[in-house]
């Protein structure tokens, strides 16, 4: 059935027919169209107003992350679209299916210097899996159908659409939305090639010392059941990228933990010891190999992955299966010998049993960072949601909570996008009202998107904030504190124009914090609580989640923590800083 | 490093050229010359791109351009068997003394005088490239006022 109906009554009823439950967004002039459209299918759409477009850009892709679903996100031209970008960047880094619609200006003044207008197509070509101008009303309900069917399959990403306001105001008389889609330039290839899953079955029967290497892929194509039967039946340990962390159970023996810069010695050991690497949905990023020309020497590689672009682009592999991951395990399983344990587990349960992950106690009488993170992984419900900033309390998160389910972390990997966590967090929450959803966060990074306590607070949307006040930009300290003789500059946030010149230690003497984050929450309606000891930090984990409504907690923390073990960049992974005793 | 003609069919829409030489500068490739033009289907057109470098960059800038969505097919010629054109139209300077020659060099390469001025002839080649270089290279002497090549064309036999 068609009927007749302007370009923002077809966008608003497209995102319905696509399932859109929230649309995260901010209005401004050329969108006016759609928000009255917005305004009046209220009861079919819910429609969040963040308070900033970077906001509500990662509102969709939490909500996406979280879900699994697609993202969808509006703004207005020019400012309302630039604002948008890190968030898109964001997206597209870690493959997360959002659908961004900017407004734009009038066709007939595109490339005029127009009022509010930005060369929005062209400023994100290189961040977006594709994006569309739309000229003509008619194309619409295509554009609209094809965004959604390309951000979420394949490897997923964000797909911008820019719709200029005559083409909002316009009139399709037939309209319907499109059933079927035929793009002859996109067919992802789903299934692996059968000759490479059983040169690969090959290569794991010839394996002495088999390594799984699971990724982001593994949460995208839901294939954590299958990793797990591949896992056991080839007893092969197992590593997982900050991306998959929770796809692969923390306290399974095989489980080796997070590799990487900031990972488990056992994982990079593993990962240089061993003599096959199985890749999956992995993309061998320089965080995790270090120095590429000394990564896992002696290994043979079998790379799985859906998209062609991220085999064999850091690393030469010698069995590349490009497919989706649960297809290609699904057909690998049943062919896969099975594996009897050896020496290579015993050698791993060895590393296991020597390398646990380990802070002090005993060197400072504040409150350590790890020990809040540990301590919200034993207060929090166990399907909790962890949503991070970025920097040292990201890698915290990654280290010293314990994940078991995919989606389970929400953290931005590729971009590293500071900012991320508190509107990640509502855009989860959103998905799961009836989830348990925090962010730790740095102080630095919360200071990026705080205004977003507005939106949770207006929108009841009862996120949990653990911010771990160290005082410091601390992963950028860390770096200065390590490498840079300890000129700690430009990463103080307690730093004053009257300060000394040189100063690379905090006394009692600083200046005393700006903001103050529990009066900060108390003027957005949200419930503060500071906690400055060790013997509170259960007693605030627990009033913050008996309290019906967004809360920050901020924990006063060790000021020059770091975050071990270390592979200084550039390095081989097994020269491994760590922790002195 | 070798020279890679790439043959690359995509949909025949705005912004296309664009998507496509910003994958070669996002990984610092040069292109030699591009050119593109509509095919035997008008929503369809295909672009001959010549670049030298790297292969693994190649190989992956490749890649790349298959994951555009109006990208349809990329395709390597280089090393198979095809036949590839190019024109050249190019001002050459002459004065009484020098034209007869000019004009028989034009010939041989079996080119058309397509202007004549006092001090100068414009002259249209077609061709390989190897042609297109030895024609250029045989007139430089005489001096060379302005010119253009077109790109190549290729296509497989
Ligand atoms: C401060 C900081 C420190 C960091 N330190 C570390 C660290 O120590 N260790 C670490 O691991 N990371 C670390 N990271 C994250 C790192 O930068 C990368 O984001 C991360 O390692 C990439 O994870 P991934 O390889 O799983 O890839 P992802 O970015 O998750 O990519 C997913 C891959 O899977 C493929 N794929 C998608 N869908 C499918 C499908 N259906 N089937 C098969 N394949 C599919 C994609 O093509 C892609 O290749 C850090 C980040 C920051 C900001
Ligand atoms: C938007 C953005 N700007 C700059 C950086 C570089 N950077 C990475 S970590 C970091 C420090 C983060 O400080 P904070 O949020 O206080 O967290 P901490 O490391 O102290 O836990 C900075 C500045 C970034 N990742 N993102």
């Amino acid at each position: 059935m068609s009927k007749s109906m302007t370009g923002a009554e077809i966008l608003v009823d497209a995102l319905i027919k696509e399932g859109t439950e929230c649309l995260f967004g901010y209005p401004g002039g050329v969108v006016i169209p759609i928000f009255d459209v917005l305004y009046k299918r209220q009861k079919e759409i819910r429609f969040i107003l963040a308070r900033h477009e970077q906001g509500a850009a990662h509102m969709a892709d939490g909500y996406a992350r979280a879900s699994g679903k697609v993202g969808v996100c509006l703004a207005t031209s020019g400012p309302g679209a630039t604002n948008l970008v890190t968030g898109i960047a964001t997206a597209h880094m870690d493959s997360i299916p959002v659908v961004f619609i900017t407004g734009q200006v009038n066709s007939a003044l595109i490339g005029t210097d127009a009022f509010q207008e930005a060369n929005i197509m062209g400023i994100t070509q290189s961040i977006t899996k594709h994006n569309y101008l739309v000229n003509d009303v008619k194309d619409l309900p295509r554009i609209i159908t094809e965004a959604f069917h390309i951000a979420a399959t394949g490897r997923p990403g964000p797909v911008l659409i820019d719709l200029p306001v005559d083409v909002s105001n316009s009139t399709l008389e037939d309209y319907s939305y499109p059933t079927e889609i035929n793009i002859r330039g996109y067919k992802p290839s789903v299934k692996g090639h059968r000759k490479q899953i059983t040169k690969a079955a090959e290569f794991i029967a010839n394996s002495e010392r088999p390594v799984i290497f699971a990724g982001g892929g593994v949460v995208i194509s839901d294939s954590y059941k299958e990793l797990r039967e591949l896992a056991e039946k080839i007893n092969a340990p197992v590593t997982t990228t900050l991306m998959a962390l929770g796809v692969f159970p923390e306290d399974h023996e095989l489980h080796m933990g997070m590799p990487g810069m900031h990972g488990t010695k056992v994982a990079n050991f593993g990962l240089m010891e061993c003599d096959l690497i199985i890749s999956i949905g992995a993309r061998f990023d320089d965080r995790i190999t270090g120095d590429v020309s000394k990564f896992a020497p002696n290994a043979k590689i079998i790379h799985i992955d859906i998209d062609p672009a991220s085999v064999s682009k850091i690393i030469k592999v010698d069995v590349p299966v490009v497919g989706d991951a649960k297809s290609v395990l699904e057909e690998l399983i049943p062919i896969v010998a099975k594996r009897e344990k050896n020496h290579w587990n015993d050698e791993v349960a060895g590393w296991k049993k020597e390398h646990k992950m380990f802070y002090r106690t005993d060197d400072t009488d504040e409150v350590k960072p790890q020990y809040v993170v540990e301590r919200l992984c034993a207060n929090l419900p166990k399907d909790s949601i962890i949503a991070t900033e970025v920097g040292q309390n990201q890698m915290w998160a990654a280290q010293y909570y314990e994940y078991t389910y995919p989606r389970q972390l929400l953290t931005s990997g590729g971009l590293g996008t500071m900012g991320f966590g508190l509107p990640a967090a509502i855009g989860a929450q959103l998905a799961f009202p009836g989830r348990t959803v925090i962010d730790i966060a740095g102080d630095g990074s919360i200071q990026m998107n705080i205004q977003e306590l507005a939106t949770a607070f207006v929108e009841r949307v009862p996120v949990k904030v653990a911010i771990l006040n160290n005082g410091y930009l601390g992963m950028v300290r860390q770096w200065q504190d390590l490498f840079w003789d300890k000129n700690y500059s430009g990463t103080c946030l307690k730093r004053q124009v009257d300060c000394p010149d040189i100063c690379c230690s905090p006394s009692p003497t600083c200046a005393p914090y700006v903001p103050d984050f529990v009066k900060l929450a108390e003027s957005y309606n949200v419930l503060g609580l500071r906690c400055t000891e060790a013997d509170k930090v259960d007693e605030t984990i627990q009033k913050a989640m008996a309290y019906d409504g967004p809360v920050v907690m901020e924990f006063i923390v060790a000021k020059e923590e770091n975050v071990f073990p270390m592979v200084p960049a550039g390095k081989p992974i097994n020269e491994i800083l760590d922790v002195e005793i | 490093m070798k020279k890679h003609v790439i043959s690359v069919l995509v949909e025949n829409q705005f912004g296309v050229l664009g998507r496509v030489a910003n994958l070669f500068s996002a990984r610092a490739y040069n292109i030699d010359s591009l050119t593109v033009g509509e095919t035997e289907d008008p929503g369809i057109s295909r672009m001959t791109i010549v670049a030298v470098g790297d292969n693994n960059i190649l190989e992956q800038i490749q890649k790349q351009l298959n994951k555009l969505i109006d990208v349809i097919k990329v395709r390597d010629l280089t090393g198979i068997n095809l036949v590839e054109r190019e024109a050249l139209l190019v001002k050459i300077n002459s004065h009484a003394a020098s034209r007869a020659e000019i004009i028989q060099a034009i010939d041989i390469f079996k080119g058309n005088v397509v202007g004549i001025q006092k001090d100068s002839i414009t002259t249209e080649i077609f061709g390989d490239s190897d042609k297109i270089e030895a024609f250029i290279e045989f007139i430089r002497p005489f001096g060379i006022k302005e010119m253009v090549r077109s790109g190549r064309i290729a296509i497989a036999r």
